[in-house]
C-alpha cells in the first residue's frame, strides 16, 4: 500500500517533468513559428523540427504539422501572456455587502484550503468620524510589481499581458515576495496543502501551470491570486466577478478599453471617469491593474456584518 | 627553537580541561537537538515554525541579521586597528577573525534554514535575478566567507610552521597536521614577501565588503513597502549597529579565553581599556542612529509609521524595546566612558549585555513591522496577529548559535589566539635596539 502511494507519486513527478519540459519545448517551438509565418501562409518545405513529445523521446515533425497540432495545447507562451491583452479590474465598492459569494467561488476554483483567502473582502473605517464600507481585495497585478522586483529566481514574474504569475516549481521559499507586497495578497504553503480533487491526479497535473494557481498548490512555495487566465481563455470570466450577486467586480482589457461584470459591458475610461475611480495606495508607484470605484451611495453596510468573521477567510469543511 | 617554548606554552594549543569539555559536551547537545528539530522542519514544512502569513518572517531572519552584523568585527578590527598600525591589536586581530568567521558561516547556514524549499538552492544559481537583494546575499556571503577564511590563515601560517617544528619529535601525528596547513613554510624570503602582499590585498578587500555586507543586509528590508523598514537610514543604521554587536562579541570571547588560558601577560588591562574606548565610540554612534530611527520620525511620522512607533514606544513590544535600548545601548554608553568600566571584568560584562540586546535588537526590527501591513489583518486565525517563536525555531536558533561557539570555541582550542610569530619576532627586535642602545 504504501508501496503504492510512492509509486504513483514518482509517477506523477515523472510525467509533470516531462510533461513541463515538452511543453516549454512547444512554447519555444511556437514562438519561432509565429515569428517565421508572419507574412508567408506556407513554410520551407522539408525543414525538420526536432521535439520531445510528452513520453520524453526525440520526434522530428514538420513545421507545418506542429502548428496545427499545437495551436490547440499551447497557445502561448506562459511567461510571455497572451499577446496584445492587459487585463484589468475595476471593484465598485459602492456595491458590496460582504457577500463573499466572490470569496467562496475563488476558494472553490483554486482548492484553497490553507487559513487565508487570496480574495478577501476587508471591514474598512479610516477614522471614527468616516463611515465604514466592505473592501474586496485581491492581488493587484500591479505594472511595478514588488514582488517580482525583489524574487530571487523569477519564480514570480509579470508578463506583457499585465497578469503576475508564480512558479511554484520553482519558488524557494523565501518569502521574500510576501514582505515587498504592500497589499499582503500573499499566501504561504507553510504544510503540505490538503487539496482535495474531483478528477484524478494525472489531470490535475496535466493542467498544473502558473496560469492555474493552486493546481495544486505546492508544499513551501507560495501562492496568489492569478487573475483567472485559465478563464480569459476560454473566454470565460474569473471565478469571482461571475459569482458575485451584485456586480462589483468588473472584468476587461484595457486596450480594448472595456470591462464586464457579467451584466452590463461598460467603457472602462468612462466607468472610471464618471465614478472617480482611483487605485489603492497610488503613491507607492505600484501601478495596480485594480481599479475602485469609491463607496459612494453604497448598500447599507449593516447587511454585510452578518457574514463578517474576522478570523476566517477559507470555510472548513466540517469535521464530522 | 627554544625562543618560542615560553610562548607556545602560553599561547600554543592546549587540551581542553574537564570545563572545556563539559561545554564542548553542552554545545553539541544544544546542536544535535536543533538538527532533530530541523529534520522535523523539512518533512512537516516551516508549519511547525510560528511563522505565519503576516509575520512571514520570524527569529531565523533575526537571527541571521545578528549574524550577519557580527561577522562584521573583521572589517572594523582590521579598519580600526590594522590600517591605524594601532599598537594595541595584537591580541585582538586573530580573535576578531575567528569571531568572524564563525558567524558569517552560520549565517550562511541560518538563511537557509529559512528557505523551505532548501531542496531547490540550485536555483538560486540557474535562475539567479541581479535586481533581487537576496541574489546580492547569495554573491557576498560565500566571497565574505572566503576573504575571512583567508585572512585568517594566512598570517597563520608562521604559526602553523612554528607549531609543526615543535611538535615534531613529541606528538608526530599533531606537528603532521600543522605541517600540512603550514604548506612548507620555512621563512623563505619569497614565501614572506608574498604572504605580505596576499594578507595587505585581503585586508584592502575585507573593509569595502564588509560595508557592503551589510548594507545589503540592510537593504534585505529597505527595499520593501513595509512601515519601519522602508528607511533610507537603514544602510548605516545597520553598519553602526554591527560595528556595537561585533565589538560586544569580541570582548566577550577575548575575556574568557584570557582568564581560561591565563593570558593576563599578553592581553593587559591597557588593552581592554584600548578597546573599551572604540567599544564606547561605536556605542554613541549607535545611540545617534537609533536617535534618528525613532525620535526624530516622531516628529513627523504618518499615520501607519506613528502606529508603529507606537507599538515599540509603549504598545505591545515596549518592554523589551525600552530594555534592549537603555539596558543594552545607552546605558553602556555611558558607563564606558569611565575608565573604571572599561577593565576587563566590567568591560567583559558590559560587551555580554550589549550582545545580548544586539540579538533581541534585531528582533525587535523584524517582528513588529510585520504586525503592520498597510491593510489590516483580518480574515486569519486569531494567533496570526502575534508572534512569538515556537519550539522549533527556539531549538533551531540555539543550535545556530552553538555552532558559532562551537567553531570558536575548536578553533580557539588548535590556534595560537595571539600571534607567536609575531610576538616573537617583536621581541627579537625589541633585544636587538636595545642592544643598540646599549652600544
Ligand atoms: S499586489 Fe502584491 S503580489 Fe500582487 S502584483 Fe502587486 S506587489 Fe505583487
Ligand atoms: S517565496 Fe518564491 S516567489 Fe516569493 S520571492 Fe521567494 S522564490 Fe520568489
Ligand atoms: S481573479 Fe480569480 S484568482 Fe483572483 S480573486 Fe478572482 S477568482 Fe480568485
Amino acid at each position: 500500500m504504501d508501496e503504492n502511494t510512492k509509486d504513483t507519486r514518482r509517477k506523477f513527478l515523472n510525467n509533470g517533468w516531462k510533461l513541463g519540459l515538452a511543453s516549454i519545448v512547444g512554447g519555444a517551438a511556437l514562438t519561432h513559428l509565429k515569428e517565421g509565418f508572419a507574412f508567408e501562409t506556407k513554410g520551407p518545405a522539408g525543414e525538420k523540427m526536432e521535439l520531445m513529445d510528452v513520453d520524453g523521446n526525440i520526434i522530428e515533425v514538420d513545421p507545418i504539422d506542429m502548428e496545427e497540432v499545437d495551436l490547440e495545447q499551447v497557445t502561448h507562451n506562459v511567461r510571455r501572456g497572451i499577446p496584445g491583452r492587459k487585463f484589468t479590474m475595476v471593484v465598485d465598492l459602492a456595491k458590496c455587502q460582504n457577500a463573499l459569494a466572490c470569496q467562496r467561488s475563488c476558494n472553490k476554483h483554486h482548492f484553497v484550503t490553507g487559513d487565508n483567502a487570496w480574495l478577501k473582502v476587508y471591514k474598512m473605517q479610516e477614522t471614527e468620524d468616516t463611515s465604514p464600507y466592505w473592501m474586496p481585495t485581491l492581488c493587484m497585478h500591479c505594472d511595478q510589481p514588488a514582488c517580482v522586483t525583489v524574487c530571487p529566481v523569477d519564480a514570480t514574474f509579470k508578463r506583457e499581458d499585465g497578469l503576475v504569475l508564480i512558479d511554484n516549481d520553482r519558488c524557494v521559499g523565501c518569502r521574500f515576495c510576501m514582505a515587498a507586497c504592500p497589499y499582503s495578497t500573499r499566501v504561504f504553503n507553510w504544510n503540505e496543502p490538503k487539496q482535495e480533487f474531483e478528477m484524478n491526479m494525472d489531470m490535475v497535473e496535466e493542467m498544473h501551470s502558473p496560469e492555474h494557481a493552486g493546481m495544486p498548490s505546492i508544499k513551501g512555495t507560495v501562492d496568489k491570486c492569478d487573475f483567472c487566465p485559465h478563464q480569459a481563455e476560454k473566454g470565460e470570466l474569473p471565478h469571482c466577478v461571475t459569482a458575485c450577486p451584485n456586480g462589483v467586480f468588473y472584468f476587461g482589457d484595457k486596450n480594448e478599453d472595456v470591462v464586464t461584470n457579467g451584466n452590463e459591458t461598460v467603457r472602462l475610461s468612462k466607468l472610471l471617469e464618471e465614478n472617480a475611480g482611483y487605485r489603492l495606495f497610488e503613491d507607492l508607484g505600484t501601478e495596480p491593474s485594480v481599479y475602485y470605484l469609491p463607496p459612494k451611495d453604497r448598500l447599507p453596510f449593516e447587511e454585510g456584518l452578518e457574514n463578517y468573521n474576522e478570523f476566517q477567510s477559507v470555510e472548513k469543511p466540517d469535521v464530522p | 627553537m627554544s625562543k618560542y617554548d615560553q610562548l607556545i606554552k602560553d599561547l600554543g594549543p592546549r587540551k581542553f580541561s574537564l570545563k572545556g569539555k563539559l561545554w564542548v559536551a553542552l554545545l553539541l547537545a544544544v546542536i544535535v537537538a536543533g538538527i532533530i528539530a530541523y529534520v522535523d522542519q523539512l518533512i512537516e514544512g516551516q508549519v511547525v515554525t510560528n511563522m505565519r502569513d503576516y509575520v512571514l518572517w520570524g527569529v531565523y531572519i533575526s537571527n541571521f541579521v545578528f549574524f550577519v552584523a557580527t561577522s562584521f568585527v573583521a572589517a572594523v578590527v582590521v579598519a580600526a586597528l590594522r590600517l591605524t598600525k594601532n599598537e594595541w591589536r595584537r591580541p585582538f586581530v586573530r580573535m576578531a577573525q575567528i569571531v568572524a568567521l564563525a558567524c558569517i558561516i552560520m549565517a550562511g547556514i541560518t538563511i537557509i534554514i529559512d528557505m523551505a524549499r532548501p531542496d531547490r538552492m540550485m536555483n538560486l544559481f540557474i535562475h539567479a535575478r541581479l535586481q533581487s537583494p537576496i541574489t546580492w546575499d547569495v554573491i557576498i556571503i560565500p566571497t565574505f566567507i572566503v576573504v575571512s577564511l583567508l585572512l585568517l590563515y594566512f598570517p597563520l601560517l608562521g604559526d602553523l610552521a612554528i607549531l609543526r617544528d615543535h611538535y615534531s619529535e613529541t606528538n608526530k601525528k599533531l606537528s603532521k597536521i600543522y605541517g600540512f596547513f603550514a604548506m612548507k613554510w620555512r621563512w623563505s624570503e619569497q614565501q614572506i614577501k608574498l604572504q605580505g602582499k596576499s594578507i595587505r590585498l585581503l585586508v584592502l578587500m575585507i573593509i569595502p565588503l564588509g560595508l557592503i555586507l551589510e548594507s545589503i543586509d540592510a537593504y534585505l528590508f529597505s527595499t520593501t513597502y513595509r512601515v519601519g523598514w522602508n528607511s533610507t537610514n537603514f544602510g548605516p543604521y545597520f553598519i553602526s549597529g554591527a560595528m556595537v554587536s561585533g565589538l560586544g562579541a569580541l570582548i566577550t570571547v577575548v575575556y574568557i579565553v584570557r582568564k581560561n588560558k591565563q593570558l593576563q601577560n599578553y592581553i593587559t588591562e591597557y588593552h581592554f581599556d584600548k578597546i573599551g574606548k572604540l567599544f564606547n565610540l561605536t556605542c554613541l554612534i549607535y545611540v545617534y542612529f537609533n536617535i534618528n530611527e525613532y525620535l526624530v520620525p516622531l516628529f513627523t511620522a504618518k499615520k501607519g509609521e506613528s502606529e508603529h512607533l507606537e507599538t515599540l514606544l509603549r504598545g505591545e513590544f515596549a518592554i523589551p524595546f525600552w530594555i534592549v535600548t537603555l539596558a543594552g545601548l545607552v546605558f553602556p554608553a555611558i558607563l564606558l566612558m569611565f575608565q573604571r568600566f572599561r577593565k576587563p571584568r566590567p568591560l567583559y560584562l558590559i560587551a555580554i549585555v550589549v550582545v545580548l540586546g544586539a540579538w533581541w535588537k534585531r528582533y525587535l526590527i523584524v517582528t513588529p513591522t510585520l504586525l503592520h501591513p498597510y491593510l489590516p489583518i483580518q480574515g486569519v486565525p486569531e494567533n496570526w496577529h502575534h508572534y512569538f517563536p515556537s519550539v522549533h525555531e527556539w531549538l533551531i536558533t540555539g543550535a545556530t548559535l552553538a555552532m558559532a561557539l562551537l567553531i570558536i570555541t575548536l578553533l580557539i582550542r588548535y590556534v595560537p589566539v595571539i600571534s607567536i610569530d609575531r610576538l616573537a619576532e617583536e621581541e627579537a627586535e625589541r633585544l636587538t635596539s636595545e642592544k643598540k642602545a646599549a652600544a
